[in-house]
């Protein structure tokens, strides 16, 4: 998913080189191995292994019970809707972003990028709020749509609006206008030279962010537990749905299987058409290609971005906030305190302090796993191996986090290894999605570091460890602190996987928010307006944090 | 006149980066600009191209004004100073982009790359990657593709800027000819003096979005208009003088000017071949302080008590050493009075 990879040489490296990948690749192997690995391999048991004699036909048993074909039916058509959609809206705002310059458009750059690390229960309920049941629409016109499919849809363009807009006009911003110009002065017309120069270089990175919506609508949980109703239901909610209502953990397990496949070829064709980016373009500094909207065509339509970006995601938040001050005073904020709604053993409000605690761990096991990873995958000798590796960092996320969640539940709560009354079995869930996201981040920085600045500190008689101290560490101090502030996002809004790990006296943000919403009552409401509120400012501090730190460098998430 | 500019204006957050510029160029006329980077070259030919808006003035081609004619329908060409190939197309698919924009049908325009691709020097080229060319092949392809369309007027931004010298000495030597024989008229820019002699029917000398100086390259080698010209042809013997008769009042002392001369306050010009070294105890007396070995000739860097260095362009046999003490004296017939005061 990195755009700025400078690839030297690869050199051949001695028995000493191969020892020191061992060495970084030691503890993100074993880390994957055993929470990711065998959880998987106890799934594909479960499953498959009926009284000690395996069972592939229980594939076909599966899939052909009418519910089942329906659900993954509503999976795959949701999820290409969902995509189209995005591409549709995100698109001029990625031309927008790519080639103008415009007062605030560092704040709106960050503003559009606030709902990518939202939890999906926060954009859930803000969705609620804005269509839902006494919802805003249905206030002011009478119109639900909660009931549909379109506040699903919608609610997932308001989350991957970032990836399109941030993979395609990062590459947009970098495409030389120039090659536009000369093809003008062959004779195109603007729409002609668009056509034939800047949509083909376009081509792969569109490719690449429509395959991560794909994959991220595809695998939704959150979003469609709270919007989809017994209407609609996603393979990862059916998992869940099989798993803690039903109890019927062999079919969940087939199920998982089959994202488990669906999700692998998503991300082989990413793969694909991510190496396909890298040939040859002609990229050049961002900040020279932006220049100011000329006429009335390009003023309107930034215009039209910053009312999409309004409508789309300030107001479902906005909407949000205000429903949940829509009480006398700061009553569910107040309520929050108390633990007499009977839906919580303690007071709600007690969920932050867990919620931050999981995240700091969490934050921390991934930076190490994460940072030594990315360090294996950017050492030259890299071969084969390694980059196998590369991709099977991405696993987690695209896998989703209830085959992690569920994957714990049934292999880490028997000896060997029993975690389940350990409060670390949330955070190492919350980690290994974090993982990649580190890696990403952390990757197209390492793999930037000239090779001959090194050299140059050698030569001048710094050992490798001052080396790395003196030239490295400055230049990605920053990767660092930005993968640290994704990686607890990412921690903190988790949802598919800690909700079912979570010990019920000791929720998280995300799962009290949806307990409360599961609850009826104008109180119970309030309060899940109120703590997600309270998840969204301080998901979106972080962000902001985060955005005055990112360097061009960095990743795209 | 094929294309005229008259006051052509172009400013950058109100600093004028052209500023009300006259141009003419002719049909069959290869004209070049030369100037310093930002002197406003690359803008010039943008401005004509239609790729950057005038602020004021206008530019007219065959005599009818350009304003609102978009860059596609004005019939140049524009090589840009990196090629800018299309990295996705081979080389033909660069080369018959210009005639397929212009619908021209498939069989003619297989014809024409065949026919350009040759007349650059690389046939049977165009399959070929871009990415795969030298440096002096993506020149010819860049070159093959702006002639393609058959455009009225060629523009060059710096067209051999990013080759080495060799190269670049040998191409435009190629590229005159290939101009004469096409009968294309020209307009291109470059900051290399030596490039633009050698390309160029006429020079204009540009500085700070103005023309400093246009002629033909022997006038303007021989009578630099300005001392700013004259630094940027490489002289560096200018110095204010007061001109009065057949001699000048300089720092050097009192120095011999060519009859005729302007009268005075002015920059004065003395080439380094008319700077003459002689015995210590005679002319105005120098310590060399260093010397530069330049091929046909020895440049020496002559440091006289209390004014300017001077330079002399010394045989190779008969040039001092450094710290040796010369005296110097100097002829008239390499001496040229400029325009205006100021040695800067």
């Amino acid at each position: 998913m990195d755009l700025a990879r400078t690839e030297v040489a690869p050199r051949k490296g001695g028995a000493k080189g191969a020892a020191a990948r061992l060495g970084l690749m030691a503890l993100p192997v074993a880390f994957f191995a055993v929470l990711f690995a065998w959880p998987v391999a106890a799934i594909v048991a479960r499953g498959l292994d009926v009284d000690g004699a395996w069972r592939f036909g229980r594939l076909w048993d599966v899939l052909a019970q009418p519910g089942i074909r329906h659900v993954l039916w509503f999976t795959t058509w949701q999820a290409l809707a969902s995509t189209g959609l995005t591409l549709l809206l995100a698109l001029p705002a990625a031309y927008v972003f790519g080639r103008f310059a415009f007062p605030g458009k560092q704040l709106l750059r960050a503003v559009v990028t606030v709902p990518f690390v939202l939890p999906t229960v926060v954009a859930g309920t803000a969705f609620l709020a804005l269509l839902g049941r006494g919802g805003l629409l249905d206030e002011l016109w009478g119109v639900r749509l909660d009931t549909t499919v379109w506040a699903i849809l919608l609610a997932h363009v308001f989350f991957n609006y970032a990836v399109v807009v941030r993979t395609v006009g990062g590459l947009w911003a970098q495409l030389d206008p120039r090659q536009e110009e000369a093809a003008r002065m062959l004779g195109a017309s603007p729409f002609q030279a668009w056509r034939q120069v800047t949509l083909p270089a376009l081509a792969p990175a569109v490719a690449a962010a429509a395959l991560m919506v794909f994959l991220f609508t595809f695998t939704s949980f959150g979003v469609v537990q709270i919007l989809g109703g017994p209407r609609f239901s996603t393979l990862e909610v059916e998992i869940y749905r099989q798993t803690s209502e039903i109890f019927d953990l062999s079919t969940a397990a087939v199920l998982t299987l089959i994202q488990f496949a669906a999700v692998g070829a998503i991300l082989a064709v990413h793969a694909w058409t991510v190496r396909r980016r890298e040939t040859a373009l002609r990229l050049v500094d961002a900040a020279v290609t932006a220049r100011r909207p000329r006429g009335a065509g390009q003023w309107a339509l930034l215009a039209g971005v910053l009312v999409t970006v309004a409508v789309l995601i300030l107001l479902p938040l906005g909407v949000l906030v205000q429903r949940s001050l829509d009480a006398p005073g700061f009553t569910y904020y107040e309520a929050l305190t108390r633990a007499d709604g009977g839906t919580f053993l303690v007071p709600p409000i007690e969920a932050i302090g867990n919620s931050l605690e999981y995240a700091l761990a969490a934050t921390a096991i991934a930076l190490v796993i994460g940072a030594l990873a990315a360090a294996a995958l950017t050492r030259r000798d890299a071969g084969r191996f390694v980059r196998g590796f590369d991709a099977l960092l991405m696993l987690p996320l695209g896998v989703s986090a209830v085959t992690v969640g569920f994957g714990f539940l049934i292999a880490l709560d028997e000896p060997p290894l029993d975690l389940r009354a350990s409060w670390i079995l949330v955070p190492l869930a919350q980690a290994l999605v974090g993982v990649p996201f580190v890696v990403r981040t952390m990757l197209p920085v390492l793999r930037a570091v000239d090779v001959r600045l090194r050299e140059a500190a050698s030569v001048l008689g710094a050992s490798p460890w001052r080396v790395w101290r003196e030239v490295d560490l400055p230049m990605v101090r920053r990767a660092l602190l930005v993968a640290a502030g994704f990686a607890f996002a990412v921690s903190l809004g988790e949802f598919g996987a800690t909700v079912f790990i979570a010990r019920p006296d000791n929720p998280t943000l995300p799962v009290a928010v949806a307990r409360l919403l599961g609850r009826p009552g104008d109180l119970n409401y309030g309060q899940a307006m109120a703590l997600s509120t309270i998840l969204m400012v301080v998901c979106a501090v972080a962000l902001l944090v985060l955005e005055r730190l990112r360097t061009d460098r960095t990743g795209e998430f | 006149m094929l294309l005229g500019l008259r006051g052509a204006t172009v400013r950058f957050g109100g600093r004028p980066v052209l500023d009300g510029v006259d141009l003419e160029v002719a049909e069959h006329e290869v004209v070049c600009v030369l100037g310093p980077s930002g002197s406003g070259k690359s803008t010039l030919l943008r401005a004509v191209a239609g790729l950057q808006p005038l602020d004021a003035g206008r530019v007219l081609l065959d005599g009818r004004d350009q304003a609102g004619v978009p860059a596609h329908k004005r019939g140049v060409g524009l090589m840009f100073q990196d090629h800018q190939l299309f990295p996705q197309r081979d080389v033909a698919g660069n080369v018959a982009f210009g005639p397929r924009m212009h619908g021209l049908p498939r069989r003619e325009r297989d014809a024409r790359v065949e026919e350009l691709l040759e007349l650059v020097g690389l046939p049977g080229a165009g399959r070929r990657a871009v990415a795969a060319l030298s440096g002096g092949e993506q020149q010819r392809v860049a070159l093959a593709r702006a002639l393609a369309p058959r455009p009225r007027l060629l523009m060059l931004d710096e067209p051999l800027g990013q080759l080495d010298r060799s190269l670049r000495e040998r191409l435009v030597v190629e590229l005159r000819e290939l101009f004469g024989r096409l009968g294309t008229t020209v307009l291109a820019v470059t900051h290399d003096q030596g490039e633009a002699f050698a390309l160029a029917d006429r020079v204009v000398v540009m500085r700070d979005g103005r023309i400093a100086q246009s002629g033909t390259p022997l006038d303007v080698w021989q009578r630099p208009a300005d001392a700013f010209v004259a630094r940027f042809l490489g002289f560096d013997n200018v110095v204010d003088a007061t001109v009065a008769g057949q001699a000048a009042a300089t720092p050097w002392g009192k120095l011999p000017v060519p009859e005729g001369a302007a009268q005075g306050t002015r920059s004065l010009l003395v080439r380094p071949a008319g700077v003459r070294l002689v015995a210590a105890d005679a002319g105005l007396r120098c310590t060399v302080a260093a010397r530069t070995f330049q091929g046909t000739h020895v440049a020496v860097h002559l440091q006289p008590e209390d004014a300017p260095r001077l330079q002399a362009a010394c045989p190779l046999r008969s040039a001092p050493e450094v710290g040796d003490v010369v005296g110097v004296e100097f002829d008239a017939g390499e001496i040229v009075v400029l325009d205006g005061a100021g040695g800067s």
